[in-house]
């Protein structure tokens, strides 16, 4: 995860606490499961704002199912019903899921 | 409908490994933030020889060594297969090697900029000569030679940069400015190689249309390098200093920029110009990116593979009045990605190649060939970004299947019959569909392919300005005979129509049939 997005998801967590979820849009697992790690238990790279700072945030995938049933249905055919056909949803969301059963705290 | 031809076509690539592992961004912040890491100590060891880089089937398909039906023919992994009897040149270009290229920034430079030393200069000046487009004018521009000494006491003390080939140094770039960063020497380099590659694809794209250098009327550049001062950060003119080098002595010229749409929006603008009589003809170009050499280079070493990113990119398009002979650009089938579209993967692949399309009433399946983000997935898959043609193919049959155009059944055949492998390196403007143009023009020429689309897209977030996408693409089709504006001569504003026989012939008849209508 590029160093300004860390800063600013660093600046969210604390302005609004536990109030913060991270939703992720990432298209490949791995990638997926080191920006998961990096906003819950710390950036597993050492090279941002978030190395050293488990901030425990929820984070989940777009695709996981808890994120798609709060979502418009007209806007999730409109914007990302594509990309779901391209994509391998649940690989990717149990990706996510993986590290945050491990380290995120206040999961929905 | 209106049309522009394309007349020819160049793909170069400059072999420039050790310019990559000096200069490349990656290598270099790194060098500059933690000094000679174990990252840099390793990386020389994964860096492919000339003769290597010759060989990868991805580089002969970009020159045209390879036809791409050989190429997508060709053994994977390429890395462990490379071409036995690989050329330097290809029916489009070459690969020129590094140390001529270092060669061809000396003649390039016109501010004194570039220093050589003098064995080593005497040598590329040799080289150079026997490459077939270049000529005497151009190789005796080669100046600026100076000995060692001299060299190293411009880097040591005046904050030259060090030009290096079998591991010495021989050359440097002058810095240009104590403060002003637009100017240093680094800057200078990256805008002189971008200019050289430029150069060198102008060369090829003169001699494989078999145009002369003043027959070139307008030039537009569109890299993504920033020419300028402080006061003009990114001013240029890169498109009529590469003119003046190749002798384009009657063309004027601008650039264009717009990160990896650049190419794509400069050519619907240089066809638009020659479509509308503005300019006889228009050369679109570019040359490559120094800092994006060895830009995955990290995680190629971390995963014990060759560093493929040693090859800067170039290409040039020649466009002309549309006269029946040549593949077209389609100016009335353009895809745009408008502000208000969105930046969903769904609203772009929309805006760019369903809308088009469904304008002119045509559907998915009669485009032969979707080109888009061309990258070598050998490249990028190591890094974690994936296959991107691959990936943007897939969007394309996807979102064919949304718009009912296609099964869900059938994608997996759509994606194997209308996408492109990858073959161009992560140069960012560089891979964003041009390099298809050769072959599509090839393929239509030859009647075994009827239509094929370009398309570019841009990360515009890269530069802070904004988080739009962005996006353009066109269509190239077989001539349906020639245009307005080639019957006219390529007219000039002004003047008149061309009318044709026939026009006459009824206008005649109108005119009587009138006066015996007023007789009788």
């Amino acid at each position: 995860m590029d160093l300004q997005n860390q800063q600013r998801i660093k600046d969210a967590a604390e302005k609004f606490g536990s109030d913060c979820i991270v939703i992720l849009g990432s298209s490949d697992a791995e990638g997926a499961e080191i920006y998961a790690e990096t906003v819950s238990n710390g950036d597993p790279t050492y090279a941002g704002p978030l190395a050293g700072v488990p901030l425990g945030l929820p984070v989940y995938h777009v695709f996981d199912q808890t994120i798609r049933d709060e979502c418009d249905p007209a806007a999730w055919e409109e914007q990302i019903s594509m990309m779901e056909m391209v994509l391998d949803p649940e690989a990717l969301a149990a990706a996510v899921k993986g590290i945050r059963d491990q380290f995120s705290k206040n999961v929905l | 409908m209106s049309s522009v031809g394309i007349k020819g076509y160049s793909y170069c690539l400059n072999h420039t490994p050790e310019l990559g592992l000096h200069y490349g961004s990656t290598p270099f912040v790194e060098r500059e933030a933690k000094g000679e890491s174990d990252f840099l100590k390793s990386l020389p060891r994964y860096i492919q020889t000339y003769e290597q880089a010759a060989g990868y089937a991805p580089n002969q398909a970009y020159i045209g060594g390879i036809d791409y039906e050989a190429f997508e023919g060709a053994k994977t992994p390429w890395i462990e297969n490379y071409l036995t009897n690989a050329q330097r040149y290809g029916r489009y270009g070459e690969i020129m090697p590094e140390d001529e290229f270092l060669g061809l920034m000396a003649i390039c430079d016109v501010f004194d900029l570039i220093w050589l030393e003098k064995s080593f200069a005497d040598e590329v000046k040799t080289k150079l000569s026997k490459d077939p487009v270049m000529n005497e004018s151009i190789v005796a521009r080669l100046k600026g030679v100076h000995e060692l000494a001299e060299i190293e006491t411009e880097v040591k003390d005046k904050k030259g940069r060090p030009l290096y080939y079998g591991g010495k140094i021989v050359g440097c770039v002058r810095n240009g400015h104590e403060i002003d960063d637009c100017l240093f020497a680094y800057v200078l380099m990256e805008n002189l190689a971008c200019k050289a590659g430029g150069v060198l694809a102008l060369l090829h794209l003169l001699k494989n249309s078999g145009t002369k250098p003043e027959e070139i009327d307008f030039v537009i550049e569109c890299s993504e390098e920033g020419a300028g001062d402080m006061n003009q950060r990114a001013g240029g003119n890169f498109a009529k200093a590469v003119a003046e080098i190749a002798g384009c002595v009657n063309a004027s010229g601008c650039d264009i920029r717009g990160f990896c749409a650049g190419p794509v929006n400069a050519l619907i603008s240089g066809a638009s110009q020659v479509a509308a009589g503005a300019r006889k003809n228009c050369v679109v170009l570019a040359g490559g990116a120094v800092p994006k050499l060895y830009m995955n280079s990290r995680d190629h070493v971390k995963k014990g593979l060759p560093a493929l990113e040693d090859c800067l990119g170039n290409f040039a398009v020649l466009l002309v009045p549309d006269d029946g002979t040549n593949p077209v650009i389609r100016l009335d089938a353009l895809g745009k990605h408008s502000v208000g579209a969105g930046a969903a993967p769904q609203a772009v692949a929309s805006a760019l190649i369903y809308e088009p399309l469904s304008a002119q009433n045509l559907s998915f399946g009669d485009v032969d060939k979707y080109a888009a983000e061309l990258q070598i997935p050998e490249i990028t898959l190591p890094a974690g970004a994936g296959d991107v043609p691959h990936a943007n193919i897939k969007m394309t049959a996807a979102l064919a299947v949304m718009k009912k155009a296609l099964e869900k059944s059938e994608m997996d055949g759509f994606i194997k019959k209308h996408g492109v492998i990858g073959f161009a390196h992560t140069q960012g403007h560089i891979p964003s569909g041009v390099p298809f143009i050769g072959v599509a023009c090839d393929h239509i020429k030859a009647g075994t392919m009827k239509r094929v689309m370009i398309i570019g897209k841009g990360s515009l977030f890269l530069a802070r300005l904004t988080n739009l996408a962005d996006g353009a693409s066109f269509l190239i089709e077989p001539s349906g005979g020639a245009s307005d504006a080639s019957k006219a001569g390529a007219s000039r504003p002004g003047t008149p129509a061309a009318v044709s026989k026939e026009d006459v012939k009824s206008m005649i008849l109108e005119a009587l049939s009138e006066i015996v209508g007023k007789l009788s």
